[in-house]
């Protein structure tokens, strides 16, 4: 995918002799075009940028001015945010939810889908409607009578009942993805590794699984993005268990309200935002592959 | 389980997999393989744990849900009254659930509309803004744009609403900073969530600016996905841009704008998230209230769980729907004409 848009690129840059003169037209399109997008450009950016830049001002200095620099480039409101409002295990609290979820739901999607998509057997079709309406269903369906079955088998306020809930929830999206693709994936390889011996779970692990890696990051990507950002999962089941970041994030907005730590508030915010951006920056061509992946197939 | 037929499976365990008659396929499809350990193990593990998972977790409690909101049950007294639609009734005569109610329809006609509206035309500028003349190209330096769209979609939907509730504050915010600095001073201390004539507004715009860039990108690869030899042949029979993005590339992506549509569509019913960042208590004269905070408020805070329940149900049933009317708009438009290549 990246070698192919690399090359193609370099095609239009060296490869193309024709160079043709733009008309006034072209210009003015070109020009209204760029006005537009560096507009829209310019509503994404700033409010980052100022909450990164508020995060390094005092209350004092936020109500002062909203664009004045702070006076000091001082990580107190981090330390606090970090320390105080709890901020780093919520943190911590995530990348093991989220993390563990993920691998998870990846082999569990995986297999799921696999088994879909190579054999037909009595009820595969139903258990294909059965993912289509995890699908449907909005969660707030499922809110009320998942808080009482997580009680009931005692895993209510804890860690390892949200990873559950999660696995459950990000499946059929992954099944569904996943499904298209193993179908998509020649029968030949299998008839070769069962006629090499392999058996159904070597042939699985060894041969369709590295086979499906472009597939598996696409899915896992939207995955984390989705599990990371989830919100109302933890607040329903997890509301007094050890929190996650989400939730942490909007307890300590909640109880601005009564002791203005607005300083403390912005550094949580970049906290959050900011690793999630960084890898996102690193691995935006992946990703921009991936959603014409899962769109175009 | 044991009805698995090997339909194009050779294990190797049998020698006389390896010798079929290529002339009957088909007998061969139907003989059922020996059952050994490593394939029932296979389909226990494979399809077992993840079901069990899938049904524990989602699928009972959809189907409880329908139970439990044909109850009057308070969650955590044993007692569980039968009492048909009567919690149905209740939300249909109660004017508070009907007010969140109409702002989720608010939602959902608007909600999708702009966000795809503008989200095409940044596209479409972002892939076919270039030249006029020779090969079809893009805007220069579009992967900026592109990168720099995407940025909201990574950040949690709560971090979304917490900025946003800064940017709109009053006496410290950037917004009346950046527009008292205009010169218009009337906006000095204006709470634009504290306004019932704008907090609906202001929250859709946070709402909007969270997505286009994801569906802009979605678009994007949706356009480039059309052969270039299309638009040559539009712009040759003297198609201009407009006629060309009217006419080739919104019917040629219609299947992914329909899919952005039921996204949009399903956020909008929702949107609890945003709803709870900006103005958790409904905002001013519950005029940003929906139905999801309104069944967050009663089960978790009054214990109606039968109530709640219903809530639930109804908006399940809105969502299904909005859905079909996507679909059934789509169909009657002509969606369903093979346009796709």
């Amino acid at each position: 995918m990246t070698t192919k848009i690399a090359s193609q690129e370099m095609k239009s840059l060296h490869f193309n002799p024709r160079k043709p003169a733009m008309t006034t037209g072209d210009r003015v399109v070109g020009a209204v075009s760029h006005t537009a997008l560096s507009i829209w450009s310019l509503i994404v950016i700033l409010p980052l940028l100022w909450t990164f830049m508020s995060s390094f001002k005092t209350s004092s200095e936020i109500f002062a001015s909203p664009f004045a620099l702070p006076s000091q480039w001082r990580f107190d409101n981090y330390v606090r945010a970090w320390t105080e409002a709890g901020i780093g295990s919520y943190f911590l609290n995530s990348v093991i939810v989220v993390g563990s979820a993920l691998v998870i739901v990846m082999v569990l999607g995986a297999m799921c889908a696999y088994v879909l998509a190579r054999y037909v057997f009595f009820g595969s079709k139903a258990i294909y409607y059965l993912m289509l309406a995890g699908l449907t269903f909005p969660i707030f369906l499922a809110m009320v009578p998942l808080f009482f079955v997580m009680r009931n088998i005692g895993l209510l306020n804890t860690l390892p009942g949200l990873i559950l809930v999660y696995v459950g929830f990000a499946l059929p999206f992954t099944v569904f993805f996943l499904f298209s693709f193993f179908k998509s994936l020649p029968h030949e390889i299998t008839e070769a590794a069962a006629l090499d011996g392999a058996g159904e779970w070597r042939t699985f692990f060894q041969v369709m699984l590295p086979m499906a890696k472009p597939g598996l990051a696409s899915v896992a990507i939207f995955n984390f993005l989705g599990l990371w950002n989830q919100f109302l999962i933890p607040v329903a089941i997890n509301a007094a268990g050890p929190r996650v970041l989400s939730q942490g994030l909007a307890a300590f907005a909640g109880q601005m309200g009564y002791a203005v730590d607005f300083g403390a508030l912005f550094a949580a915010v970049t906290v959050t935002v900011v690793p999630v951006l960084i890898v996102y920056i690193i691995f935006q061509r992946q990703l921009q592959g991936s959603v014409s992946q899962g769109t175009s197939k | 389980m044991t009805l698995v037929k090997a339909k194009t499976l050779r294990n190797g365990d049998g020698a006389s997999a390896v010798v079929v008659p290529d002339t009957a396929p088909s007998v061969y499809k139907r003989r059922r393989k020996p059952l050994t350990f490593d394939k029932i193990s296979f389909f226990v593990v494979f399809l077992g744990v993840p079901l069990t998972i899938y049904i524990l977790f989602v699928i009972w409690p959809f189907i409880q849900a329908f139970g439990y909101s044909l109850t009057d049950w308070s969650g955590f007294s044993p007692k569980q009254n039968f009492i048909g639609l009567q919690n149905y009734q209740k939300l249909f005569t109660d004017d508070i659930f009907m007010k969140a109610m109409g702002n989720n329809i608010l939602l959902v006609i608007f909600l999708p509309i702009i966000t795809i509206i503008l989200s095409l035309v940044l596209a479409t500028l972002v892939t076919v803004g270039g030249s006029s003349k020779g090969q079809i190209k893009g805007l220069r330096n579009s992967s900026f744009y592109r990168v720099v769209s995407f940025f909201p979609y990574t950040i949690p939907a709560i971090a979304i609403g917490i900025m946003w509730g800064q940017i709109y504050d009053p006496s410290g915010g950037l917004l009346n900073g950046i527009l008292t600095s205009l010169g218009m001073d009337q906006f000095k201390s204006y709470a634009w969530l504290g306004d019932k004539n704008t907090a609906m507004i202001a929250t859709m715009f946070v709402i909007v600016w969270g997505f286009i860039g994801f569906y802009m990108v979605l678009f994007v690869a949706g356009i480039k996905g059309i052969p270039a030899e299309l638009f040559e042949a539009a712009r040759i029979d003297g198609a201009g841009r407009f006629r060309t993005a009217v006419s080739i590339t919104i019917p040629l992506i219609r299947d992914n704008i329909q899919t952005a549509y039921i996204y949009m569509g399903i956020l909008a019913l929702d949107a609890f998230v945003y709803m709870a960042a900006l103005n958790s208590g409904g905002g001013p004269d519950n005029s940003t209230l929906v139905m999801s905070q309104q069944l967050f408020f009663t089960a978790f805070t009054k214990g109606q769980f039968g109530l709640a329940s219903a809530m639930g149900v109804v908006l399940a049933v809105a969502t299904l729907i909005f859905s079909g009317l996507v679909f059934l708009v789509n169909r009657l438009t002509g969606g369903d004409k093979d346009v796709s290549l």
